[in-house]
């Protein structure tokens, strides 16, 4: 008998259904696209399979940007939060990054049902082994069990399950996260299909049972008393809820002792791990060998929910045998009689070298496929969502025939992430961090609406709600501005008694000053000039963030504005897609491989590819020119 | 970019004993081959690099000229490709028409600095050598081609980026504080960042002042002769070129165009512009003449203020002198006609100017004018042979815009900006650098810099 298969017919494919897969799926659809979205598990969908917060240093930007484009990420943690914190606070506000502990188990329902509500989404537990592709084009996707999917888009978002390997000790198992079920097909399909697949690694540490944990003899870390949600769409008041406490300990000379004691039975150090780890992420037996001056690490000990006793150590990655496991948490303050629930471990899974994508994050040699989250060697939750976002805003705009966007250096830490990874060749997971986008102080998480609402609104993502807000919001920062630019304060005896019990100096007599110019001493800020300025309107904290850092840091928005300008100039110098390099003459061969295998779209690009040197950019910038000249 | 084959007359076009014409190019071996023959008449052969055959080009159906030709092959050349140098003989008419015999041959004319372009581009010069490459072609004196050969050794280049590895190592650092507080920390960082600064500005400002000297040393010191009618200002001119060029007379108010001249005299050029001279006067085309004195004073690098010492001074020496004070300019009051007072008594010398008793009849005092000059414009610790001197405006403007931004750094710290903000100054200061090098790509860098190549380098 002739077996029949199942034949679908949708507008995309999203393979996966973590954080890359969920924003991805969710764009898709909300976009019109009908759209189904694999998982291996239903109950996986949006799992945080590590840490138990979303945010921190760099990704709460990201947070906020994909909030603004209209993502779900910041909507979903504002509804399942369970302590907020605003990290880096002594520092400027470019590198404030909010953070939220989540409850795990909130985080996944919450998350599930926006997508089970969601028109035009059908979820599908199954695992897909196949891409089909026809003359470079996607043609759909094939599960194991022979089903087959018509799609014109699918968008890759296999995480960290494609031939997935978790390992401890000498321990290793053929699985994903959690025992879940790996993906052991579809690599072989896309090798098939020339993309090339390399091997990394992550970790995760240990979750430990609360009831074991004296916390007492740990410092406490309180939530903060005001909170600010991720997204655009919720007030303080809205999201307010009694928080839970999080916990900070130490390692000890003691425990380092006992790792460098069994250091040789790490899988890490005895080369039974063989993909490459992040730096930025290292696990504890990593910081112990490479800080050998550091007698102490700390330890941050978060819920895991309010639904379990569980606790995740935070710094404490590993993959070290069980028996060390036990015994190096042990030595920790408040660990002494912990009991370990789930054992720290590495794993291993394949991803592809993301230099094959265009910046819209389709495959530059197959149409309409795209690929999003860990499997482009990113890592963390965060990382992977924007991606899914942009291809699933992507998929759709390229399947309406609509100009695809791409976010470049100076407007979004997204822009930074995605140039990244498809122009530098990286050799380990690539984690946010603020160094990395050198326009920082113009990427604030604060101004993510002013940079990315109107993109958002345009691609169709944005609520009308939110968009209206928003420029409601644009119009009262620009008119409070210019008010404050344009008040001036006498030199009056209130001003200088005021200014006196603010510790600023004095205004000479006769000598005026606009609040504007107050703002910008560090002692002064919005808030506090009040008092000089009762002609103030009623505003939202939201404005009056805005009013503030753009005056009190005016200076040095404007150099940075200046750089990006010359940024620009070398970004807008575009390289036909079908240039020569072979007969490039002036270019080292290693230059002149990389630019043909990566194929920059602009010089500012092909700039930033290692192994591309300046001297290389100058050949190629006169090549330019010439080439421009005779093919005009 | 299959590099063409391109030529030039490598020497300038006077007449000399020899002339060079110079190919750079894939070509260029083959291109030789076509016209050159031996004395016997056998071609000649290039195969082998590091040769110098004799032989004859022919450059017309019945002229040849006899040569010497030098094949290098790439990359060991100045350009990095394969290169011809044919030694002609220098009169004009014969390099032009061995020229033409390259060119007609399968060559193309050199643009304007392409083999310093070629040179680049093939990574055998970074862009602060390629800049001194075109210096030490225009050097006009002995110590303008030390200052440029030295950067074309790379002097320059090696200490923006001694600068440049500094300020990125802070920058490194607060960075990693900012991504891993835990193991990198920045407390009390502050104190270890300031002296950094303040030594690196004080390296730019080093190299900015360098440039004053440079500047000098490279174009000259534009000279402005002032004084009034008849104090023996063109008498000075001609003193000092030892010629007789300017018009003399002792007629007042004859020099009313300014004439310029320059000297060379121990490794400083003077630029002297001979202006009329200045009083209160009535003639209209005169009164042009004083306007257009003061307005060469403005923006000379220094005055020489000519004073009539055996007459006594006057509204107009006044005036002379107000100006001098009050634009701030660099002057020495030359105090002429000293041999017609001896005593020095008629008009007393003013003591708050740098002053010098002259006289143009009996050659008094001239040569200590110049040493008085080269006081005043040499730094006495500028030294060529251990200072690197930037000779340079586009060094010295991206030199000064680096030491703004370290500056804008420096008071972020001392203001107590959180530390994320100093970065942004450090690195502009950091790409600012770079610049000089080409370690940074501006976008329309290169095209400025090689359109003001000379020809045949």
């Amino acid at each position: 008998m002739e077996t029949q298969h199942i034949h679908e017919i949708y507008d995309a494919a999203v393979v996966g259904a973590g954080h890359a897969g969920v924003e991805a799926a969710l764009a898709c659809a909300r976009l019109g696209l009908k759209t189904i979205m694999f998982t291996v598990s239903v109950d996986s969908i949006a799992m945080m399979p590590c840490n138990p917060n979303i945010g921190g240093s760099s990704k709460g930007h990201l947070v906020c940007e994909l909030d603004a484009l209209g993502g779900e990420m910041g909507r979903n943690i504002d509804k399942t939060w369970i302590q907020s914190r605003m990290l880096n606070e002594s520092k400027g506000p470019a590198v404030h990054s909010l953070r939220a502990q989540a409850d795990k188990q909130d985080y996944i329902r919450s998350m599930r049902k926006t997508l089970e509500n969601t028109p035009g989404l059908t979820i599908r537990q199954a695992e897909v082994a196949e891409i089909c592709v026809e003359d470079g084009k996607v043609t759909g996707v094939k599960t194991v069990s022979g089903a087959f999917y018509e799609c014109p888009r699918a968008i890759l978002c296999t995480g960290v399950y494609l031939k997935a390997r978790c390992i401890f000790g000498d321990v290793s198992e053929y699985t994903g996260p959690n025992g879940l079920k790996a993906a052991n097909h579809l690599t072989a399909s896309l090798i098939d299909l020339g993309i090339p697949v390399k091997r990394f690694k992550t970790g995760t540490p240990a979750r430990v049972d609360g009831r074991t944990v004296d916390f007492s003899k740990m410092q406490v870390q309180h939530g903060d008393p005001f909170v600010r949600p991720f997204s655009l769409s919720n007030e303080p008041e809205d999201i307010d809820k009694p928080q839970v406490d999080c916990y900070l300990t130490y390692t000890n000379e003691e425990t380092h002792q006992i790792i460098r004691e069994n250091i040789s039975r790490s899988p890490l150090f005895s080369g039974t791990i063989e993909g490459t780890g992040p730096r930025y992420c290292p696990s504890i037996e990593d910081k112990v060998m490479k800080f050998p001056d550091k007698d102490r690490h700390q330890i941050f000990v978060e819920p895991e929910g309010l639904y379990t006793n569980e606790v995740y150590l935070s710094g404490m990655s590993s993959s070290m045998p069980e028996d060390v496991q036990y015994r190096m948490i042990r030595t920790m303050a408040g660990f002494e009689h912990a009991s370990i629930v789930r054992n720290a471990y590495a794993i291993e899974y394949d991803c592809i070298d993301a230099t094959v994508l265009k910046a819209t994050l389709e495959f530059k040699e197959i149409r309409g496929l795209y690929s999003a989250g860990q499997i482009n060697g990113s890592s963390g939750y965060e990382e992977a969502a924007v991606q899914g976002l942009m291809a699933g805003i992507n998929a759709s705009l390229s399947l309406k025939g609509r100009k695809e966007v791409v976010l470049d250096r100076s407007q979004a830490y997204i822009g930074v992430l995605i140039d990244d990874l498809v122009t530098k060749e990286s050799a380990e997971p690539y984690r946010m961090m603020t160094s990395r986008a050198e326009y920082r102080l113009l990427l604030r998480q604060d101004n993510a609406d002013l940079r990315l609402c109107e993109i958002g609104h345009d691609i169709g993502l944005l609520t009308e709600e939110d968009y209206q807000a928003f420029l409601l919001r644009k119009q009262q920062i620009e008119e409070e501005t210019k008010r404050m630019e344009t008040t001036f304060v006498g030199a009056t005896e209130k001003t200088n008694t005021f200014l006196a019990a603010h510790g600023s100096d004095p205004l000479k007599e006769g000598h005026g000053i606009t609040l504007a110019e107050l703002i910008k001493r560090p002692e002064l800020d919005y808030e506090v000039l009040s008092e000089l300025d009762p002609l103030r309107p009623e505003l939202s904290w939201r404005v009056k963030e805005q009013v503030n850092i753009g005056l009190k840091y005016e200076g040095y928005i404007k150099r940075q504005m200046i750089q990006v300008e010359q940024f620009k100039k070398l970004e807008n110098r575009e390289i036909p897609a079908d240039l020569d390099y072979t007969p490039l003459k002036g270019l080292r061969i290693e230059a002149k491989q990389k630019l043909m295998k990566i194929r920059p779209a602009n010089i500012g690009q092909a700039g930033r590819i290692s192994g591309v040197s300046p001297a290389d950019v100058n050949v190629l910038l006169v090549y330019l020119e010439q080439y421009n000249k005779t093919h005009q | 970019m299959q590099n063409d084959t391109i030529a030039a007359i490598a020497t300038g076009l006077t007449a000399s004993g020899i002339g060079i014409v110079r190919m750079s190019g894939p070509e260029s071996f083959s291109v030789i081959s076509r016209i050159f023959t031996r004395k016997d008449g056998t071609p000649g052969d290039f195969s082998r690099p590091g040769r110098i055959h004799y032989g004859f080009v022919n450059v017309s159906r019945e002229t040849s000229d006899e040569v010497l030709v030098m094949n290098m092959k790439a990359p060991h050349s100045y350009t990095g490709e394969d290169t011809i140098e044919i030694d002609c003989h220098g009169g004009p008419l014969m390099m032009k028409r061995v020229l033409e015999a390259v060119l007609s041959a399968g060559a193309r004319l050199a643009e304007s600095g392409e083999f310093t372009k070629r040179a680049f581009l093939n990574g055998r010069i970074d862009l602060a050598q390629a800049e001194a490459v075109i210096d030490v072609i225009n050097a006009k004196n002995d110590d303008s081609i030390k200052a440029s050969t030295s950067q074309l050794k790379g002097s320059v280049s090696k200490k923006v980026g001694e600068l440049r590895e500094k300020l990125i190592r802070s920058c490194a650092y607060i960075e990693a504080a900012l991504d891993d507080p835990e193991h990198y920390d920045l407390t009390g960082y502050a104190e270890e960042l300031l002296p950094i600064l303040t030594e690196i500005l004080s390296e730019l400002e080093k190299l900015i002042a360098s440039y004053r000297y440079g500047k000098v040393v490279k174009e000259g010191i534009n000279t402005c002769i002032l004084g009034k009618p008849n104090a023996g200002k063109s008498s000075l001119l001609n003193a000092l070129l030892g010629e007789e060029r300017a018009i003399v007379t002792n007629i007042p108010g004859t020099t009313r165009d300014a004439i310029r001249e320059s000297i060379t005299f121990d490794g400083l050029t003077l630029n002297i512009i001979d202006t009329a001279g200045v009083r209160e006067t009535e003639d209209t085309v005169e009164k042009i003449g004083v306007e257009m004195a003061y307005r060469f004073a403005e923006n000379a690098d220094l005055i020489l203020y000519v004073i009539d010492s055996s007459a006594p001074q006057d509204d107009s020496d006044r005036m002379i002198m107000d100006f001098i004070e009050k634009k701030g300019l660099k002057a020495i009051c030359l105090y002429n006609k000293c041999d017609l007072d001896p005593a020095g008594t008629k008009n007393p010398e003013n003591v708050s100017r740098e002053t010098l008793r002259v006289s143009t009849v009996t050659g008094e005092g001239i040569d200590k004018l110049m040493n008085k000059i080269r006081d005043m414009f040499v730094d006495g610790s500028v030294r060529l042979n251990d200072q690197v001197v930037i000779t340079t405006e586009r060094h010295v403007e991206l030199l000064k815009k680096a030491a703004a931004s370290v500056k804008n750094a420096v008071s972020s710290v001392e203001s107590g900006m959180p530390e994320d903000f100093w970065t942004i100054d450090l690195m502009d200061a950091y790409t600012a650098l770079g610049l000089i090098t080409g370690q940074e790509t501006g976008e329309d860098l290169i095209n400025r810099i090689f359109s003001e190549f000379c020809m045949g380098k």
